[in-house]
C-alpha cells in the first residue's frame, strides 16, 4: 500500500531576478511500513520536496502538482487540513535540533504541547505521555531531563528530543530532513538506530532525506537519487548500490571517502622532521581544551588528526600556526622554537585552509586582491605584472582560469572558493600547509575532487599537510600517521595501516565502529 | 562584481529609493548652490515691508494690520498724548528718509518681520540645517567607527576605557548633556552646533560598531587575514572595514536625520547658530510670535522644507539599508 505518492511535483521560487525552478517535476511513492531515502548533493532539491509536502515552503515558492496522502491533494488542502496533519499524520525532523527548539521552554512542556494540542490531553497526562516519550527515545535519566531546557541538553539530547516530539501522535509517516549532519559520527549512528527501531516497533513509514549516501543502505529499503531538481534514478537499495544504472549515481557512489581505501603509495621522501611538537597545550579560563600534544611531521608527510566536535582538534591547528597563543608546551620549526621565529618568516612556512570556504574569503575583496595581498605584505614579485601572473599560474594549478582574478568570491560556488583558499595559501610557497576540516563543508563529489587535487599539489610541492577532519574516511584517503583526539587529549597515535587495521585505544574503536558503511 | 555595484543595481531598482535620491540630491544641490552664492545670497536684504503677506494672497491684509495698529491705542482716557508733536516730527524726517525706498507691499511666500523673503531664508535654512547635519553626522560616525573598532577589535583595557567613555556620555540626559557643551563653548555658530551634536552623538554608532567588530574578528576571513601576516591595522581597516561599513553608512544617513532635527531644536532654544545665520531652527524660533498675529508663512516654509528633506532621507536610509542589506552569501 501507498501512503504517500508524490506526482509531477514542480516547486518555483520567484526572486527579484525572475523565476527559478528548484524541482523540476518528480514522482516517487512511500510505501506503508517502510523507509524510503531521498538522496541528493546541495541544490538538489530534496530539501524543498520535503518542505512541500507538509506546505512548509516559504511565501516565494510555488508549488504545483500532487502531493496525495491517503488519496488526498495536500497541494490544494485548506491549511486548518494540513494543520491538523502536521504533527499528528505527518510529523518531521530537521537538521539542527537546537534551533528547532524554543529556548525559553522546558523539554517536556513542548513534547506535552503536541498532545495537548492534537488529542486534548491535560497537562499532567501530557507530562506524564512526555516522560515515557522520553523513555522511547532512549534519552538517559528521563526524569531529571524531561524539565530541563534545550541548552541544557547535549546536540544529540537534543535531537532525541525532537524525535520523542515527533513521534508524539505516532504519526504515519516520519519526514527526517538531515537529522544527524550536525552530529558527531558517534552520535550519528545512535541516532540512526533510533529512527529504525521506532520504525520497525511503531510501523511508521519514514522518509529519509540525507546527503550522505553512507547512511541510506543501513536504514532504508527505497532510494530515489536526485539532482538539480530532478530524480536520476529510483529502486531499491541492493539495486541501486548493486547495479546503478545512472552515471551520476555510479560517479556518486565512486566518490565517496572509504574506510577500505588508503593512500596510493608514493615515493618516501627524506623524512626530515620539519615540525616538532612538544606538550602544546590551550586553556581558554577554567576550560582545557588542548591538554599537551606532542607530535612529529617528517617533510611532504601527512598527519591527519580526527576528532568529534570539542576535541580540541582545530584549536591544536590553530596553535601550530600560531594563530592562538598556546599556554604551554612548545614546537619546534627545523628545531627552532616558533615562538622565537619572526611573524614574517614564520607566515611564509606555515599556513592554514579553514573548513567554510563561504567564510575564510573576505567577500568584499576580488579574487585578485585576495591573491595578491600575500605577495605584497612579503614583497614577492617586483611589480604588480609579475605578481598577476604568479596569481594566475596558481589559480591554473587549482583549476581556475586567470578570469577568476577579476571575480568576487560570492561569484564563485563552493568548491571552487575553496580553491581559491588553497591557492592563496599556495602563494607562500608553505612548508606545512595546515587542512582544517578543508573538505568537510562540500558535497561528496566535489570533496573527492579536492582531495585528489591537495594530493597531487602535496606530491608537486613537497609540502607537509596537518591534516585535521573529523570523517575518518576522508583523513584515511589522505594521511600517512594519524592522532586520535578527544577531550583535548591525543589518546591514539600511530601509522594510518596500523591504526585503521588494528586500533588500539577503545575510543578509537567506537569510533571506526560508528563510520557508516 | 564587487558587492558595491550588487548593491547599487538593487538601489536603482527601488522605485521609492530613487525618487528619495532625487530629493535628497536637490536639496544637496540647493544647499551647494547657496553656499556657493548662486542664490539667496542677498537672503539678509530687507526687500518688503514688515510681514509682507504672499504674493497670492495680496496686499489687503497689510492694509488691514496697519488701520488697525494706527486706529489703536488712540483713546488715552482723554489725556492729551504729551510726545504727540516729537512723534510727529520723527515720523516725519522717517518717511523724508526712508520714502525713497520703494519696499514692496508682497512677496513670493511673504516676508518676516525685517521684510526679508521667506523663500530666501528657507534655502539659505536648507544650507545651514544640511551643512549641521552632514557634518555632524560624518563626525559622529567617524568618531563611532573609530572608537568602535579599536574597542571592539583589541578588546581589553581599551575595550573597557571607551566602553566606560560611553557610559558617561549616555548617562547623562541628552538634552542636558548638549546644553552644557553648549553653555561651555559659549560660542554661537555653525562650527560650534556641528562640534556639539558630533562630539555627543557618536555613542549609538560605536556601540554598533563595536558588536561588529567583536563578531567579525573571529570570523575564518580574518583569520585567514592573519595567516597570510597581515597587520591589526590592515585587518581592522582593510579587512573588517569595508564588511561593516554599510552599518556605518546606514547610520551615517540616520544621523543626518536625526542631527538635522537636533540643530533645529537647538536653535529653537537659543543654543544654536546666531542671530546672522540663518537655519529652519531660527526660523521656527520667531514664528511663535508671527502665529499670534496670523503670520503664518515663515513657520510654514520651514515646516515644509524641513519634513520634506527629513521624510527624503529617511526614506533614501531605508532603501540604502534594503541595498546593502548582504543576504548575498
Amino acid at each position: 500500500m501507498t501512503l504517500l505518492s508524490v506526482r509531477d511535483l514542480r516547486v518555483e521560487f520567484s526572486t527579484r531576478d525572475g523565476t527559478a525552478p528548484a524541482v523540476r517535476g518528480i514522482s516517487l511513492e512511500v510505501p506503508e511500513h517502510s523507509t524510503l531515502a531521498l538522496v541528493g548533493e546541495s541544490g538538489s532539491g530534496k530539501s524543498v520536496t520535503a518542505l512541500s509536502i507538509l506546505g512548509l515552503l516559504p511565501g516565494n515558492a510555488t508549488a504545483r502538482g500532487e502531493v496525495l496522502y491517503r488519496g488526498k491533494n495536500l497541494l490544494q488542502a485548506p491549511s486548518r487540513d494540513l494543520r491538523a496533519l502536521r504533527g499528528a499524520e505527518i510529523s518531521m525532523i530537521f537538521q539542527e535540533p537546537m534551533s528547532s527548539l524554543n529556548p525559553v521552554f522546558s523539554v517536556g512542556f513542548q513534547i506535552g504541547e503536541a498532545l495537548r494540542e492534537h488529542l486534548g490531553m491535560s497537562r499532567k497526562e501530557a507530562r506524564r505521555r512526555a516522560l515515557e516519550l522520553l523513555q522511547e527515545a532512549r534519552i538517559s535519566d528521563p526524569q531529571r531531563k524531561v524539565d530541563a531546557y534545550p541548552f541544557q541538553l547535549s546536540g544529540g539530547e537534543q535531537q532525541r528530543v525532537m524525535i520523542a516530539m515527533a513521534i508524539a501522535c505516532e504519526p504515519k509517516l516520519l519526514i527526517a530532513d538531515e537529522p544527524t549532519s550536525a552530529l558527531d559520527v558517534t552520535v550519528q549512528k545512535q541516532i540512526l538506530d533510533l529512527i529504525a527501531e521506532l520504525q520497525r516497533r511503531r510501523r511508521m513509514s519514514v522518509l529519509f532525506i540525507t546527503h550522505d549516501l553512507g547512511l541510506v543502505s543501513q536504514l532504508a529499503n527505497q532510494v530515489v537519487v536526485m539532482r538539480e531538481g530532478e530524480i536520476r534514478e529510483q529502486g531499491s537499495v541492493a539495486q541501486v548500490f548493486g547495479a546503478p544504472r545512472d552515471g551520476y549515481t555510479r560517479a556518486l557512489l565512486d566518490a565517496r571517502p572509504r574506510l577500505d581505501q588508503p593512500r596510493p603509495p608514493r615515493a618516501r621522501r627524506d623524512g626530515t622532521v620539519i615540525l616538532e611538537a612538544r606538550g602544546l597545550a590551550k586553556s581558554f579560563d577554567d576550560v582545557k581544551a588542548v591538554k599537551g600534544a606532542s607530535f612529529k611531521l617528517a617533510k611532504g608527510r601527512t598527519l591527519g588528526l580526527v576528532g568529534e566536535s570539542g576535541s580540541g582538534k582545530t584549536t591544536l591547528g590553530l596553535l601550530v600556526a600560531r594563530l592562538h597563543q598556546a599556554t604551554g608546551g612548545s614546537a619546534l620549526l627545523h628545531g627552532r622554537d616558533t615562538a622565537s621565529i619572526p611573524s614574517k618568516v614564520f607566515k611564509r612556512a606555515i599556513q592554514i585552509v579553514f573548513q567554510n570556504p563561504y567564510a575564510s574569503l573576505n567577500p568584499r575583496f576580488s579574487v585578485g586582491q585576495i591573491m595578491l595581498e600575500p605577495m605584497r605584505i612579503h614583497g614577492i614579485g617586483s611589480g604588480e605584472a609579475e605578481r598577476r601572473g604568479l596569481a594566475a599560474e596558481l589559480l591554473g594549478k587549482v583549476g581556475l582560469p586567470s578570469s577568476a582574478l577579476f571575480k568576487y568570491p560570492h561569484e564563485f560556488s563552493g568548491g571552487q572558493r575553496q580553491r581559491i583558499a588553497i591557492a592563496r595559501a599556495l602563494v607562500l610557497k608553505p612548508e606545512l600547509l595546515i587542512c582544517d576540516e578543508a573538505v568537510s563543508a562540500l558535497d561528496v563529489s566535489i570533496q573527492a575532487q579536492l582531495l585528489k587535487l591537495l594530493r597531487n599539489l602535496q606530491d608537486e610541492y613537497a609540502m607537509s599537510y596537518l591534516f585535521i577532519s573529523h570523517d575518518l574516511a576522508v583523513v584515511r584517503s589522505m594521511a600517512d600517521e594519524v592522532m586520535v583526539m578527544k577531550d583535548g587529549e591525543v589518546v591514539e597515535m600511530a601509522a594510518a595501516e596500523e591504526l585503521y587495521a588494528a586500533p588500539k585505544h577503545p575510543y578509537t574503536r567506537t569510533l571506526l565502529a560508528s563510520v557508516p558503511r | 562584481m564587487s558587492l558595491w555595484l550588487l548593491a547599487w543595481r538593487r538601489l536603482l531598482r527601488d522605485r521609492v529609493g530613487v525618487a528619495s535620491a532625487a530629493i535628497v540630491l536637490a536639496f544637496i544641490l540647493i544647499a551647494a548652490a547657496s553656499a556657493a552664492g548662486f542664490i539667496a545670497r542677498d537672503w539678509g536684504q530687507e526687500v518688503g515691508v514688515s510681514y509682507a503677506p504672499p504674493g497670492f494672497l495680496g496686499p489687503e491684509i497689510e492694509h488691514e494690520r496697519a488701520a488697525a495698529i494706527t486706529s489703536g491705542p488712540q483713546e488715552d482716557y482723554g489725556i492729551a498724548d504729551p510726545l504727540a508733536e516729537e512723534l510727529a516730527e520723527i515720523r516725519a524726517r522717517l518717511t523724508g528718509a526712508a520714502g525713497t525706498e520703494a519696499r514692496a507691499t508682497t512677496l513670493a511666500f511673504g516676508g518676516d518681520k525685517w521684510g526679508r523673503d521667506v523663500v530666501k531664508k528657507a534655502i539659505k535654512g536648507t544650507e545651514t540645517s544640511l551643512v549641521v547635519g552632514l557634518a555632524a553626522a560624518t563626525l559622529a560616525a567617524f568618531l563611532g567607527t573609530l572608537f568602535g573598532a579599536l574597542a571592539g577589535y583589541h578588546g581589553g583595557w581599551l575595550d573597557d576605557f571607551f566602553n566606560w567613555l560611553y557610559s558617561v556620555f549616555t548617562s547623562i540626559p541628552y538634552l542636558l548633556l548638549v546644553l552644557a557643551i553648549a553653555a561651555v563653548l559659549n560660542q554661537k555658530g555653525v562650527l560650534t552646533v556641528i562640534l556639539i551634536l558630533g562630539l555627543t552623538g557618536w555613542t549609538g554608532i560605536f556601540r554598533l560598531i563595536r558588536a561588529e567588530y567583536l563578531k567579525h574578528k573571529v570570523r575564518e576571513y580574518v583569520l585567514a587575514a592573519d595567516a597570510i601576516g597581515a597587520s591589526d591595522a590592515r585587518r581592522m581597516f582593510a579587512h573588517i572595514l569595508p564588511n561593516v561599513s554599510h552599518v556605518v553608512l546606514v547610520q551615517l544617513s540616520l544621523h543626518v536625520v536625526l542631527f538635522i532635527k537636533s540643530e533645529v531644536i537647538l536653535s529653537f532654544l537659543g543654543f544654536g547658530v546666531g542671530v546672522d545665520t540663518v537655519s529652519w531652527g531660527s526660523m521656527l524660533a520667531e514664528a511663535p510670535s508671527e502665529l499670534i498675529l496670523g503670520m503664518w508663512w515663515q513657520i510654514a516654509a520651514a515646516t515644509a522644507a524641513m519634513a520634506l528633506a527629513v521624510t527624503a532621507f529617511s526614506l533614501f536610509t531605508d532603501a540604502v539599508r534594503d541595498a546593502l542589506d548582504p543576504r548575498l552569501q
